[in-house]
């Protein structure tokens, strides 16, 4: 067990390492395909009041101009142990886990990141406890009523939500619910308000994101349980169960749904794990400063070293995820020998 | 059954042993030795049978003959030649000669191909040319194997399990081959259509002169088809006979057991029938026991059983078997000859 | 009245492609301490038998007429909620593949505490011990310590005697048995088979053994019902069945069996063609296109129904075919073949 979780971590940094190679490897060649130098990467760092010569030392300095090697290396020793950034007017000191700078704001991206973290997970959680509720609750009504009104009624349903993109059910819900609106379940304000300062206006403030994100997911877990449970339902130990003369609720909960929730418990941990970068759609939709909404701004602005911070940082949750996921699939399955 | 100088599969301390691994390297700690030194030889025309319980290493044994596994030791000889290491692409010609049936007549057709094109894949595979087309020759084989040329076009989820297993029958036989290995062909069967595919199999070996290593766990029909048949426990084999001398005199007290286990459908005899019952399950091939594997079930188990493997000796014409205190056998023989036993 | 009586059961399946008649009539007696043997090929309704007697069709689409007197008790009309307090404590199940009979996500002492909670209002920490007391009774060394296991940790016997273990946990008066061993080994099997029979006196339960193997059957029971296409076609004692069968279905199944009590017979009689459909049950005697004998009925077969009629002293057959020209086959071209070369 301990073991396989060292072996685990150990293939996850690699898988990270991998990642920040490729990502840093595509980062570093767009600009240069689309006609970029290192002097012009430079002066996006050294302001537009410097001169050629300023610009010509900055690049140097920033080693722009070292093969693409050696730029690897010091950003990746950057995220290790910090790293110091000197173009120019100043040294200035990134601490570790280093991401790089801004290219238009010229701050660090990591502290970035970290303020809109909160956002990010308090959305993910949220919207994640509804679906799970609404989904596998739909889900397992759905297949043990399999042709009912209800059964149809909520597959269509359910057909729409992962159908319909969150820029529109978004708007719709906006328009419909939020403040001022015929169905209004938000506050007014609206914007993020964190959960230490005050729970309640943090509940208020992520409703309609919650319910607007839970939405797309819960109509595919509720799919996922549907065939889930009706294939549980099927097995021997059902019908054992049944013939030991167990009411029908302990059959469909204690031995139905234990078995059906361990596939959705992996395709859980691993939508968790993405969200954590970012639900991009959500955040823009409802101007959340959350972390997709900064990979949307950095993208349109073209701040690569934004990117990468954003892509690195999801990253590094999918890998825990599926760790998380796989020790859990242990816990939940006796017969998964983690080796 | 005819003697021959060669034999058509010759197998020789044929072994397989899965590696276990442990910690953070995946360090090879043990092995799980599903097969473990095994020999004999199958002539020209014959039936091998090969019997045992699950984890004895029967199926790993069709596996290697047909090199659908490679072995981790031991040499199978194919036709004089040795085809233990060859590689894929030197094997495929041979796959010709060599066919295999398997247990479950469900999932080993592909439900999205016609029997046409199930049974006339082989044609396209090894690239052979027929007279008269390959659809000519596939409705040819149908019909030998009782099915309806007819039914050519038909996907396999329209037959019954019994019409499947003559699918899979049929395409074993598209390129004439000399030797098919059957892996319980017949357990997944009902009774009635067993009987049948038990009769067409024997048919099909009078009229192609085939020769069969048919893998079972059902003793009956062991029995009822092979001319010879070995009994295995364990990845090894305990007892190797012809069929007759193995059903009617057995020596390895494993054999006995086994065929006194079988219930038998007559209740008259019920009451007196005198019963060997072994105690408890097939010890696992993770951690077989020492020397004679067989020792933690024996009734007749003594020291010596525990401390030296007893070797696969010839105690009666044709009739090989590993125990040191066999049963029904001649008195002149030496069991277990001692100049030869491997001490464990 | 005997202790379980079935009478005109049937049970059908609504489907698709029409109406599956899955049983079709079945009448049969048990009593406390006797076993009986069914006997069938896939689709011949044993199974569907068995899962009717405990009412597990109930709530289900299945259509289902006829009675099941249990004990005094008709179960078809009764509440699916009081069939259900009887299941598990007045009768009981043992399936086929103990793997996936178990919950692979929970151990089996957690199985069997929780059957006999059900029905037995005692403290978790009694019904453990009780539950260790059956694991030791059905033969497993160390209960105490296996209970905490779980199914895949067991060998095939092993879970089979847990399986025994939880359907004898209530001390039931009526046993189920489908295909107890066909997942077993031939060594394990025998241990299974005296396990059941020891199991049967020490409890003096009535016992149904569901199975297709005839050695089996004839290993345990006292009377066998051998069932084809929905309908039973020859009922006996396990004498009748074995030594004076006049079904040309049971020949059949005699014929295709190699047997090792006996010499080796040089070829197999297997019955032609394959268990009916039971959508398009053929016309008249269901057994028909396959049976040889078809032609001596006088055109008959296929467009009677042939009625269950007593031959002698409850021996029971389905067949159109005269009495005497049935015992003359089987004494003349049956037996003789079997007996072997």
């Amino acid at each position: 067990m301990v073991t396989y979780i060292i072996r685990r971590l150990i293939w996850g940094v690699v898988m990270l390492a991998i990642v920040s190679m490729t990502t840093f490897a595509i980062f570093f060649l767009v600009p240069r395909l689309a006609g970029a130098t290192s002097d012009s990467l430079a002066a996006r760092y050294v302001g537009r009041t410097a001169n050629a010569e300023q610009v010509k030392i900055a690049a140097e300095r920033l080693g722009f101009n070292d093969p693409l090697i050696v730029q690897y290396g010091r950003f990746a020793k950057g995220i290790v142990v910090g790293a110091d950034y000197n173009y120019g007017p100043g040294v200035e000191r990134c601490p570790a886990p280093c991401l790089g700078y801004s290219f238009l704001t010229r701050l660090p991206v990591w502290p970035d990141l970290l303020t809109r973290l909160p956002v990010t997970i308090s959305l993910a959680l949220g919207a994640a406890v509804i679906w799970l509720i609404a989904g596998v609750a739909t889900g397992v009504v759905s297949a043990l009523r399999r042709g009912s009104f209800f059964d149809r009624a909520s597959m269509s349903i359910a057909l729409a939500g992962v159908s319909l993109p969150i820029f529109f059910t978004g708007i719709v819900s906006l328009v419909l619910f939020s403040y001022g609106r015929p169905f209004a379940i938000t506050a007014p304000g609206g914007s993020f308000t964190p959960f230490f300062t005050n729970p309640v206006q943090w509940a208020y403030s992520l409703l309609l994101p919650w319910i607007t994100l839970a939405f797309l997911y819960a109509a595919g877990y509720a799919r996922l349980t549907r065939s889930g449970m009706l294939e549980t339902m099927n097995e021997d130990y059902i019908r054992t169960a049944r013939a030991k003369g167990l009411t029908e609720r302990v059959v469909v909960f204690k031995h139905g749904l234990r078995g059906a929730l361990t596939p959705i418990l992996t395709i859980f941990g691993l939508d968790l794990g993405l969200l954590m970068g970012g639900a991009v759609l959500t955040e823009s939709t409802f101007s959340l400063p959350g972390i997709g909404k900064y990979a949307i701004d950095a993208i349109t602005s073209q701040d690569l070293p934004k990117v990468m911070g954003v892509v690195l940082v999801t990253a590094f949750f999918v890998v825990l995820a599926n760790l998380v996921v796989d020790l859990l699939y242990a816990v939940v399955d006796p017969r998964v020998r983690l080796t | 059954m005819s003697e021959s100088p060669e034999p058509l599969l010759s197998v020789q301390g044929l072994e397989k042993h899965f590696p276990i691994t442990k910690g953070l390297i995946k360090r090879q700690v043990g092995a799980v030795k599903a097969v473990d030194g095994l020999s004999f030889d199958v002539v020209k025309g014959e039936t091998l049978g090969l019997v045992g319980e699950s984890g004895c290493g029967k199926t790993t044994t069709g596996r290697l003959i047909t090199r659908l596994l490679e072995p981790t030791g031991g040499k199978v000889v194919f036709e004089g030649r040795d085809i233990t290491h060859m590689s894929q692409g030197a094997l495929r010609p041979l796959r010709r000669d060599m066919q295999m049936i398997f247990q479950d007549p469900y999932s080993s057709l592909n439900p999205r191909h016609t029997v046409g094109a199930i049974v006339g894949a082989p044609f396209r595979i090894q690239g052979v040319k027929t007279e008269h087309g390959t659809k000519k020759a596939v409705q040819d084989i149908l019909e030998l194997v009782g099915l309806n040329p007819e039914h050519y076009n038909r996907y396999p989820h329209e037959f019954s399990g019994g019409q499947r297993q003559r699918i899979g029958i049929a395409r074993t036989l598209a390129l004439k081959p000399k030797l098919i290995i059957a892996d319980e062909p017949v357990s997944a069967l009902d009774v009635s259509i067993q009987a049948q595919v038990v009769n067409l199999l024997e048919d099909l070996q009078n009229e192609l002169d085939l020769t069969y290593v048919v893998i079972a766990h059902d003793l009956s029909v062991v029995r009822h088809i092979s001319d010879r048949v070995a009994v295995m426990y364990l990845g090894k084999i305990v007892e190797i006979a012809d069929r007759q001398a193995l059903y009617e005199a057995p020596m390895h007290p494993y054999t006995t057991a086994l065929l006194s286990a079988v219930p038998v459908p007559d209740v008259k005899r019920r009451t007196e029938r005198e019963r060997i019952r072994l105690q408890g399950d097939v010890p696992s091939p993770l951690n077989p026991p020492s020397a004679c594997r067989f020792h933690t079930r024996c009734w007749k188990a003594q020291e010596i059983c525990k401390t030296v493997e007893p070797p696969l000796a010839e105690l009666a014409t044709g009739h090989q078997v590993a125990c040191h205190f066999p049963e029904n056998a001649p008195k002149d023989a030496v069991p277990g000859d001692a100049g030869t036993a491997v001490p464990a | 009245m005997s202790f379980l009586e079935l009478n005109d059961l049937r049970v059908h399946f609504p489907t698709d492609d029409g109406l599956v008649k899955s049983v079709d009539g079945l009448t049969f007696k048990l009593e406390r301490g006797k076993t009986l043997g069914i006997v069938g090929e896939s689709g011949s309704g044993k199974s569907v038998t068995s899962l009717a007697i405990l009412g597990l069709h109930k709530g289900g689409r299945a259509m289902i007429s006829g009675e099941i007197w249990l004990d005094g008790e008709e179960l078809v009309s009764a509440s699916a909620e009081h069939v259900r307090t009887l299941r598990g404590k007045k009768m009981a199940m043992i399936f086929q593949d103990p793997l996936s009979a178990m919950h692979p996500y929970y151990t089996v002492g957690a199985q069997i505490v929780e059957a006999y909670r059900i029905h037995h209002h005692v403290s978790k920490a009694v019904a453990r011990k009780h539950a260790i007391d059956m694991l030791g009774r059905v033969g497993i060394p160390q209960p105490e310590r296996r209970i905490d296991s779980y199914p895949h940790e067991f060998s095939g016997g092993m879970r089979q005697r847990a399986m025994i273990a939880m359907a004898l946990s209530c001390d039931p008066e009526l046993l189920i048995a489908d295909e107890p061993t066909t997942a077993l080994d031939v060594t394990v099997q025998a241990q299974i088979l005296d396990l059941m029979r020891d199991l049967q006196q020490e409890f003096n339960s009535a016992l149904i053994i569901i199975t297709h193997d005839l050695g089996v059957v004839a290993e345990l029971s006292d009377d066998i019902l051998v069932m084809y296409g929905g309908k039973c076609i020859e009922y006996g004692t396990a004498e009748d069945i074995f030594e004076r069968p006049e079904h040309p279905y049971t020949w059949g199944l005699l014929g295709s069996m190699p047997r090792l009590d006996r010499a080796r017979t040089e070829r197999l009689m297997p019955i032609k063609g394959t268990p009916p459909s039971l959508i398009n049950v053929p016309s008249g005697c269901a057994f028909h296109p396959r049976c040889a004998f078809e032609g001596r009925t006088g055109g008959k077969a296929n467009t009677q129904v042939p009625e269950l009629l007593e031959t002698e002293g409850g021996h029971l057959v389905r067949c159109h075919l005269p009495r005497e020209e049935r015992r003359a086959i089987w004494e003349n071209e049956i037996k003789p073949n079997l007996e072997s070369v």
